[in-house]
């Protein structure tokens, strides 16, 4: 009897304090219900940083999965992020992984006024709850902290393409140089621009006049910035052999900038006084009203030469067959590779891909245009050179060769 | 100076978005931002000067009875009634207001909807003659073409009974790979045109769009 | 001039004959065609069927009417799909003419919603759907590029009001909900450039996951980006319509055109065969 009564007050004196003990520790809830679900280990050797190559106001956490992750007592289904900006709390819910996970990024807004915003220069701490199917049994890790989010001044996550970049500039550089010294660059023959002045011939025999589509792109668009410089010289000829030329735009910024093109080849061609500014005029920037107007253009003026330069789309072949129809020579060049088979199909020559910005060097022949369309195939070499190693490299396992070229956000 | 500004502008911005794009921070998004506002603000002033260039030619048309005049009629009295439905805020002409305009949605619904679908659709009739006129095995690679050509067509085609399956690999495999390979092969060159051309444009090496002194 | 010469030198307008003959038959004799689903539009269904209540798809209805034949049954079958599901839509527009389509297509959906229906043996009642609560109509905005990068930012830079002019911070659906990181995967459905600018600056600047859905003759151009991860599915032209209409149990227009299109591509296909025949028969005769 005494020995029982010893016994139930070692107990009672005893088990409370550990009792107590217990719940000093992180929180570690243990209702009666949930005597089936053992507590599980928690996530271990939590780090939090500031996140790289961002604008700010976002960390980044990792963690060793808990022991009873799909191991051990294998109830852990999950992990929820907290986070405060005081060490005594309170912690606030950022996010949840699931199993498995070892990592997580916490976002926040860079406005002040959402309710997401997170503050930059601000120490945040951090825990990692483990989760179980029995939301009132959990374990929490180690706080973590004090961690601030700032924004970068340099993502070096994208050093490849800065290093590619200067490497293109010096090569072009380095072309233009020795193409103002007088060096002769090779550039193959371009069997659509040549066709250009025997269309232009053909043309001014048939009294028709030539038409010009520079295509559904906006002024910014590359094609479209090739398109100009081919308009420019197809004006200048088309000045001199004092045929008419037809310039239906789509965009009024693409119209505005082929007026001033066409205008300055007249001038250049001696002929101010030819030069009438409807000859180049907008249409409208619905794609199909656009085609609309130019097949009806094609089929009433019946032009002797129909060319096709710049990005185009779905109307490529409505355009292309309604020339065809129209008994017109067509020269078209895009870099839009769906619309390439459609042109190679109706029209009589076609520039395709990198032909079309090629163009404008190969009219030309300026060193400056020259040098840099030389850079562009050494810069193609180079890509072709480091494709061919890429495959090897991953043949024999140096997976690290890849990862030279990764590019992060 | 009509040539040195905007040669000037066209460098200082274009390596300005070079730099901002390896420039992470809060203040260099700022400035982008601010650049994306002008850029819409700019659009919008040419959108009218190219309003007002099709007025214009179609003005003249109409003026001087040039042959199919009529179509520029019809051209601006679309734009007009368009504009006239469009912005009918607190008129209610036929109900409702600016983009709900009763008048302004039928005319999309029942006239701009089908003419536009109807466009579109000359495209299988174009597809069908060029097909007929183009596939043809006149070489080994045009024969090779052609068989590429018909094989994808055939791809979803469900009366082939037993050879569905191997017709349905072959269009993968051909779309997948030879496919694949060829337009990678061309989006490189076209994306190294691309970067040639605007480093050309920016170092104000490419100026056909300044037009002359 | 024999019948081999004939074969190889048919008028066009024949062709064009012929072919309507075709579509229009097709088009009247009501008869299914069998569809047989692909992985790239399975993982788009499949996406969409794994969110839950409340999560929110962003729908770009980036074409005019020209490709409505083939992009608009897929915005029909994908959102009738979304909002069955009870998920929260986000309507935008990068294209001209899209705010006409998409209006149309969500006055459409608002009576079809109504309905009782039930698809995969799942039974949905009818119900109202709200703007503003079950769906935000942004509207359009010029320069593509420029407003998915603004809203990868805020969505409130392109467009600080909806289309029908409420400030986007009074609408309940926007509220806590700033740019792609609320959002659970963007639905771009596009007949021109828009799909570059999705996948370089949604995608590549922001990471958003990224699916497509395309006019056929475009949607093959986009494998690579499909292969190499940058877009996870891919809807290519009236039959990725047709195979997400059969996946979602939901038979509607682009099934129905299908059929109009299988015997369309037949036609093709025997006109092109007849072309060969009379080209290898006279070459033979012709001794080359």
């Amino acid at each position: 009897m005494k020995l029982t009564f010893l016994i139930a007050c070692c107990v009672l004196f005893l088990g409370f304090p550990v009792a107590g003990f217990a719940q000093d520790t992180p929180e570690e809830a243990q209702p009666a219900d949930s005597i089936t679900t053992p507590i599980p280990a928690p996530p271990g050797n939590v780090t939090a940083w500031d996140t790289e190559n961002d604008h700010g106001h976002s960390v980044s956490l990792s963690w060793e999965p808990s022991p009873d992750d799909g191991t051990g007592l294998g109830n852990v289904i999950g992990y929820i992020v907290f986070r405060s900006d005081s060490p005594d709390g309170p912690f606030v819910d950022r996010g949840v992984q699931p199993a498995g996970a070892s990592g997580h990024t916490d976002v926040g807004s860079k406005e002040e006024a959402s309710q997401d915003y997170m503050a930059d220069y601000v120490d945040y701490y951090y825990k990692v709850r483990a989760i179980t199917a029995d939301s009132l049994v959990f374990a929490e890790s180690v706080m973590v902290g004090p961690v601030q989010s700032y924004g970068q001044w340099f993502n070096t996550g994208r050093i490849p393409v800065l290093v590619f970049v200067l490497c293109f500039m010096a090569i072009t550089i380095f072309f233009i140089q020795k193409a103002k010294s007088g060096a002769n660059l090779f550039v193959r023959r371009l069997a659509g621009i040549e066709a250009v002045d025997e269309a232009i011939g053909r043309a001014t025999e048939m009294g028709k006049p030539i038409l010009y589509v520079l295509g559904l792109g906006t002024a910014a668009d590359i094609a479209t910035i090739a398109s100009y410089t081919i308009l420019g010289r197809v004006a200048k000829k088309i000045a001199e052999y004092q045929t008419g030329l037809i310039v239906p735009c789509y965009d009024p910024i693409t119209m505005t900038v082929a007026q001033e093109t066409v205008k300055t080849a007249y001038m250049d061609a001696g002929r101010p006084d030819a030069y009438n500014e409807d000859m180049v005029y907008f249409v409208t920037q619905s794609q199909f009203a656009y085609v609309a107007a130019v097949n009806g253009t094609m089929l009433r003026e019946r032009p002797a030469t129909n060319i096709y330069m710049g990005k185009f789309y779905a109307e490529s072949l409505i355009l292309a067959e309604t020339g065809a129809l129209a008994g017109s020579i067509q020269i078209a060049g895009t870099d839009e590779i769906a619309q390439i088979p459609f042109f190679v199909v109706a029209c009589d020559y076609t520039l395709i891909g990198e032909e079309l910005y090629a163009a404008s060097a190969y009219l030309g022949r300026e060193p400056l245009l020259l040098g840099s369309l030389k850079a562009q195939d050494y810069a193609k070499a180079a890509v072709i050179i480091l494709a061919i190693l890429g495959v090897i490299a991953m043949n024999v396992g140096l997976d690290g060769f890849k990862d030279l070229f990764y590019i992060s956000n | 100076m009509k040539r040195q500004v905007p040669l000037a502008l066209v460098f200082i911005f274009g390596i300005f978005m070079i730099i901002q794009y390896f420039i992470p921070h809060e203040k260099s998004e700022w400035v982008y931002e601010f650049f994306l506002d002008w850029i819409y603000i700019i659009g919008i002033f040419a959108l009218a000067l190219g309003i007002w260039s099709l007025i214009r030619v179609s003005y003249d048309k109409i003026k001087y009875r040039r042959p199919n005049w009529q179509y520029a009629a019809i051209t601006l009295l679309g734009l007009f009634f368009m504009i006239l439905f469009g912005f009918d805020y607190g008129r209610h002409i036929f109900s409702a207001e600016g983009l709900r305009n009763y008048m302004f949605v039928s005319f999309f619904d029942y006239i701009l909807i089908p003419i536009q679908a109807t466009m579109f659709s000359l495209l299988a009739f174009f597809i069908a003659s060029a097909a007929y006129r183009a596939f043809r095995a006149r070489s080994a690679l045009a024969t090779l073409l052609l068989l590429a050509a018909l094989i994808i067509m055939l791809r979803f085609n469900p009366y082939f009974g037993a050879v569905t399956p191997y017709i349905e690999k072959t269009a993968g495999w051909l779309l997948n790979v030879p496919n694949l390979a060829a337009k990678r092969a061309i989006i490189i060159g076209v994306g190294l045109g691309i970067v040639a051309t605007s480093l050309k444009v920016i170092l104000g090496i490419e100026r056909a769009y300044l037009g002359k002194d | 001039m024999n019948i081999f010469d004939r074969m190889m030198s048919f008028d066009r307008r024949w062709v064009f004959l012929f072919l309507a003959l075709v579509c229009v038959i097709t088009y009247v004799a009501k008869f299914s065609v069998p569809i047989v689903t692909t992985y790239e539009v399975e993982s788009i269904y499949n996406r969409v069927e794994s969110l839950n209540e409340g999560d929110i798809l962003f729908l770009g209805i980036d074409y005019d009417p020209n490709a409505l034949a083939e992009l608009h049954p897929m915005a029909y079958a994908i959102a009738e799909h979304a909002f069955r599901k009870k998920l929260k839509v986000l309507f935008v527009t990068l294209s001209q003419n899209g705010p006409g389509m998409a209006d149309q297509a969500i006055r459409d959906l608002t009576d079809s919603l109504r309905q009782d229906r039930t698809y995969n043996g799942v039974f949905y009642p009818g119900r109202e759907i709200v703007n503003g609560e079950d769906y935000v109509f942004l509207g359009y905005k010029p320069y593509p590029g420029l407003v998915i990068l603004g809203m990868g930012q805020n969505f409130r830079i392109p467009f600080p009001t909806d289309y029908y002019g409420t400030p986007l911070d009074s609408i309940p659906m926007m509220k806590g909900v700033l740019n792609y990181d609320q959002v659970k995967c963007v639905i771009d459905l596009a007949a021109g450039n828009v799909a570059d600018m999705w996948i370089v600056y949604g995608a590549g600047r922001y990471n958003v996951p990224l699916a497509l859905g395309m006019t056929g003759v475009m949607g093959a151009d986009y494998y690579p980006f499909l292969n190499s991860g940058q877009v996870f599915g891919l809807m290519g032209g009236l039959l990725g319509a047709a195979q997400y209409e059969q996946l979602a149990d939901n038979p509607g227009p682009a099934k129905d055109g299908m059929r109009i299109q299988l015997y369309a591509h037949i036609t093709i296909i025997l006109f092109i065969l007849m072309g060969n025949i009379g080209f290898l028969v006279t070459r033979r005769k012709n001794g080359v």
